[in-house]
């Protein structure tokens, strides 16, 4: 049934697309409950086809192409994707009704929805388009959204500089992208992401195919917060946690390995490939780790264990068997449970005592028990023990990397060093704020509303059910996933008991260590911190200089060629002209001069006009006498476009003419303009010669244009065509709004900014002053700070 | 400014009649000299010598939209003429579809048409925006 697919695949990004735009308009009350319902609508959707997916099929359908582009468009429904809609929608529908308790009092709450609905909607599109494009399109769909959602406190100087650094950070990961699908669908001859996987020997062959590759690592990097990039996820907790737990932990820092994921068929027998994602992946596991310990605000300890995770991910997906790839979907499900979960919990938290600082706090349980089940629910499959399913997934982490044998010695022990340093972030998180003694708080909390504590409470239960059922989940599930990563079917079973083995001993271990470093939290995080060289030598700082050293340069181009001097502007334009002509008619030896007999035309007597017009300009006493005369100029040029039978053109010069004149003798009249010229002798002498110079040069080059043949093809092909094909007898209007109606467009559209700018610019009411936006001057002493 | 009496009281004359030229230069456009671009400079002729004749008010009065919303309503038209001919099989944005429906004469419609008000409808707003902010400068004061 086709048309069923096409409308399970499409409908949810209409659904998305239309809601967005309905609910910025309508009055909504609860407008958090309705896109929740609009989230459950989109699963809904997509849940029939889980049966179909989890037999093997894929089903496709066709969405926006272009062919006079070369985009084929079309959205496909397999596997790896079904996961990723039901995570995106699923939770989705969880953040909503959880967004509607923690903005209950904000009156801004719909803005945040919409952003949250459109950001929604992105990621669908973005998981299942069947084309880079399409992808590429969606992906930077939701960066912008992060954007505004991570500036969403727009008032906070920290917010909005948290928001510019995400965006910048995956907008240029963007751009690497871009680049490196275009050269990927260069060589594959087409933008399908099926088309691509099947022509796997040509892109891997054409001489473009390495650094094709490493650009789309950089881009998936960028949006995964992969070391060296990590910095901007711990800032993007800046953003309400709605969003933290939604895009910056569940979804949108997942997208990156979507992709890699997605793209695994065709690079897996790569080294390069393996090699860079195991690495970079080991890195970032490791650099999350430690970093986690050197926070004690709840969010960014979130943050840096999900930078952690994200590592784990990317690594998974470079060891490229089967297991590893299993381990990889088993533990991206895994985590988006347990971490959605625990941001809620971090955000009940802050909302309920004011602070988020795990370091004062503890005993919550005596006061917030519901909090409690959901948290240490969570925690515990963080932490990886039985019978959650943080459990099954860590076994198979395990187990991925002893299957590599020796060689990966130092994954096993960064693993181990991670899983550890995981067990006891889950302690922090679980045992040292919900229980021992009652501290960090003035008020005694109690449980949010139901609302708020639904979505952590189901899904930390999520995470119990699918550990007490691995098999069923597995089949469901993972397994199309897996068989989709790898392109071809595997069958590895979820267990939750693999027998007594070295992965069971490693677990223990893991365990035993981990309870270790939580015992030892109190006195690392502070000695960790105090580890300055961290910051001064980061990533984050190498940014804040790049930030500001782009910026100081901007203000120096800018100041430089926009000096503000109309005076200055015109010699720059005209010495530009004098010597653009006057160098190419040297270099190409292009002078020449047109039989005498053409220049001798009855025609020459509206020169004189011309002539006389430029003289009295120069003569002019004020400067309504100049402009003037400056008009007659302008009219005898009119003239001559009517004597060449070019009736529109003269007719356009004579209005815009008529137009200056009176524009600027009223400009003239109202503004301060110095009357007098106090140019130096020496400016004036500059100024002459430039002039002179553009006069010549501009004549030298008419004189060889004339000189040449005029070819006719365009004028003739204009001539022929606007009839039949556009209905009009009048060539340059027809040529205005049909052939070229995209020049035109641009022009329109500069009109209209010109208009913006000039109404802007003079307005001066005091609204204009009190803008308390930083001007470049200001975010420059930001960036430098 | 202190406009003579002559011309205050002929200000209506001096809009509206190159507004209907305008019009009427605007829809010969595409089989004679004319178009979008020369009616709107025409139109915003009128415009400007009403704001000359009666003040900056009176001339916002006769736009009653701001300019730069004119602007804006041209701009928007010009886009979205270009849409239907994504509709229509293997056309390119910007193609414009024609119809010719007989009602007792032929009239040619097309989303041309369409395109070239938007480019009318840009320039006006465009040159009045400009002029109404430069004479409402002194207006308010600002300049000594």
């Amino acid at each position: 049934m086709p048309a069923l697919t096409t409308f399970s695949l499409t409908a949810p990004l209409f659904i998305g697309g239309a809601f967005a735009i309905l609910l910025a308009l309508l009055p909504l009350r609860r407008p958090a409950i309705a896109a929740s319902l609009a989230a459950l609508a989109c699963l809904a959707l997509y849940l029939p086809q889980l049966p179909v997916i989890s037999a093997g099929v894929s089903l496709f359908s066709p969405f926006w192409g272009s062919a006079s582009l070369g985009i084929v468009g079309g959205l496909r429904l397999d596997g790896l994707s079904l996961i990723f809609a039901m995570l995106i929608t699923g939770i989705g529908a969880l953040i909503f009704i959880y967004a509607h308790g923690y903005l209950s009092d904000d009156p801004r709450q719909k803005r945040l929805v919409v952003f949250l609905v459109i950001f929604m909607t992105a990621m669908l599109g973005a998981v299942t388009a069947d084309d880079v494009i399409l992808l590429f399109v969606f992906w930077e769909l939701t960066s912008l959204a992060s954007f505004f959602l991570v500036g969403y406190k727009h008032e906070s100087l920290k917010a909005r500089k948290a928001a510019l650094q995400a965006l910048l950070v995956t907008g240029s990961g963007g751009l690497a992208l871009l680049a490196g699908l275009i050269l990927v669908s260069i060589a594959a001859g087409t933008t399908s992401f099926s088309g691509i996987l099947a022509a796997r020997e040509t892109v891997l062959t054409h001489p473009a195919a390495t650094p094709a590759m490493l650009l789309v690592i950089l881009g998936c990097f960028t949006k995964s917060a992969q070391v060296p990039f990590h910095f901007w996820l711990p800032n993007a907790m800046a953003a309400p946690t709605p969003v933290s737990a939604y895009l910056h932990s569940a979804t949108m820092v997942k997208l990156g390995i979507y992709l890699l994921a997605r793209l695994n068929p065709l690079y897996q027998n790569e080294a390069l490939w393996q090699g860079l994602l195991t690495i970079f992946g080991i890195a970032t596991a490791v650099t999350g780790a430690v970093l986690a310990f050197r926070e004690t605000d709840l969010k960014r300890v979130l943050a840096y264990t999900t930078v952690t995770a994200l590592g784990t991910l990317t690594m998974l997906i470079g060891i490229a068997p089967a297991l590893s790839i299993t381990a990889a979907m088993t533990f991206l499900v895994v985590h988006a449970f347990y971490k959605a979960a625990l941001f809620m919990v971090a955000g009940i938290i802050d909302h309920e005592t004011g602070t988020r600082d795990a370091a004062s706090l503890g005993g919550l349980r005596h006061h917030m028990p519901l909090t409690t089940v959901a948290a240490v629910l969570a925690a515990f499959s963080m932490a990886g023990l039985p019978p959650f399913v943080g459990f099954v997934a860590k076994e198979l982490i395990y187990e991925a990397k002893l299957e590599l044998g020796q060689t990966a010695a130092f994954l096993i022990l960064g693993s181990f060093l991670v899983n550890a340093a995981t067990v006891a972030i889950a302690g922090v998180l679980s045992w040292r704020l919900f229980f021992g003694k009652a501290r960090g708080f003035a008020q005694p909390p109690h449980d949010p509303p139901k609302t708020m504590l639904a979505g952590p409470i189901l899904l930390a239960i999520l995470g119990l059910i699918a550990g007490g059922l691995p098999a069923a989940f597995g089949n469901a599930l993972i397994d199309p996933a897996v068989t989709a990563v790898l392109g071809r079917p595997a069958e590895v079973t979820l267990k939750l008991w693999h027998g007594f083995n070295l992965v069971l001993v490693l677990s223990a271990a893991t365990i035993a260590v981990g309870v270790l470093f939580y015992l030892g939290w109190e006195r690392i995080v502070p000695r960790l911190r105090s580890l300055e060289a961290m910051d001064r030598y980061g990533p984050s700082t190498g940014y804040e200089r790049l930030l500001a050293r782009v910026i100081a340069g901007a203000e120096t181009v800018t100041t430089t060629i926009q000096h503000g001097s109309l005076r200055g502007y015109i010699r720059t334009l005209f010495l530009v002209i004098a010597v653009g002509c006057m160098g190419t008619l040297l270099v190409r030896k292009g002078f020449a001069w047109p039989n005498a007999g053409t220049l001798v035309d009855p025609r020459l007597g509206i020169a004189l006009l011309i002539i006389a017009g430029s003289v009295a300009v120069m003569l002019a006493r004020t400067s309504i006498q100049a402009v003037l005369a400056m008009g007659l100029v302008g009219f005898a040029t009119a003239l001559i476009f009517l004597s060449f039978g070019a009736p529109d053109v003269a007719f356009t010069q004579f209005a815009v003419e008529t137009l200056l004149v009176v524009i600027l003798a009223t400009a003239l009249m109202r503004l301060p303009l110095r009357g007098r010229d106090l140019r130096t002798g020496r400016e004036k002498a500059i100024d002459l010669s430039v002039a002179l110079g553009g006069g010549l040069a501009v004549s030298l080059m008419l004189a060889a244009v004339l000189a040449s043949p005029f070819d006719p093809r365009l004028s003739l092909w204009f001539g022929t065509e606007s009839v039949p094909s556009a209905h009009g007898r009048n060539v340059v209007n027809v040529i205005l709004v049909d052939f070229r109606a995209l020049d035109t467009l641009g022009e329109i559209t500069v009109l209209a900014i010109a208009a913006f700018a000039v109404v802007a610019l003079l307005r001066r009411t005091p609204r204009a002053i009190e803008t308390t936006t930083p001007s470049p001057n200001l975010s420059k002493a930001e960036g430098s700070r | 400014m202190n406009p003579s009496l002559i011309l205050r009281t002929s200000a209506p004359l001096l809009l509206w009649v190159p507004v209907l030229v305008s019009l009427y230069v605007l829809v010969r456009g595409h089989n004679d000299p004319g178009g979008g671009f020369i009616g709107g400079l025409l139109a915003a002729g009128g415009i400007l010598f009403f704001a000359i004749a009666r003040g900056p008010e009176a001339a916002r009065r006769v736009l009653r939209l701001s300019p730069v919303s004119w602007c804006a309503i041209g701009v928007l038209m010009a886009l979205a003429s270009g849409l239907p001919a994504l509709l229509a099989p293997g056309q390119a944005y910007l193609t414009h579809l024609w119809w010719f429906p007989n009602v007792g004469v032929t009239l040619p419609l097309s989303t041309a048409l369409v395109f070239d008000i938007g480019v009318y409808l840009t320039v006006i707003g465009t040159v009045s925006a400009l002029f109404l902010a430069l004479v409402e400068l002194d207006d308010r004061g600002e300049v000594e």
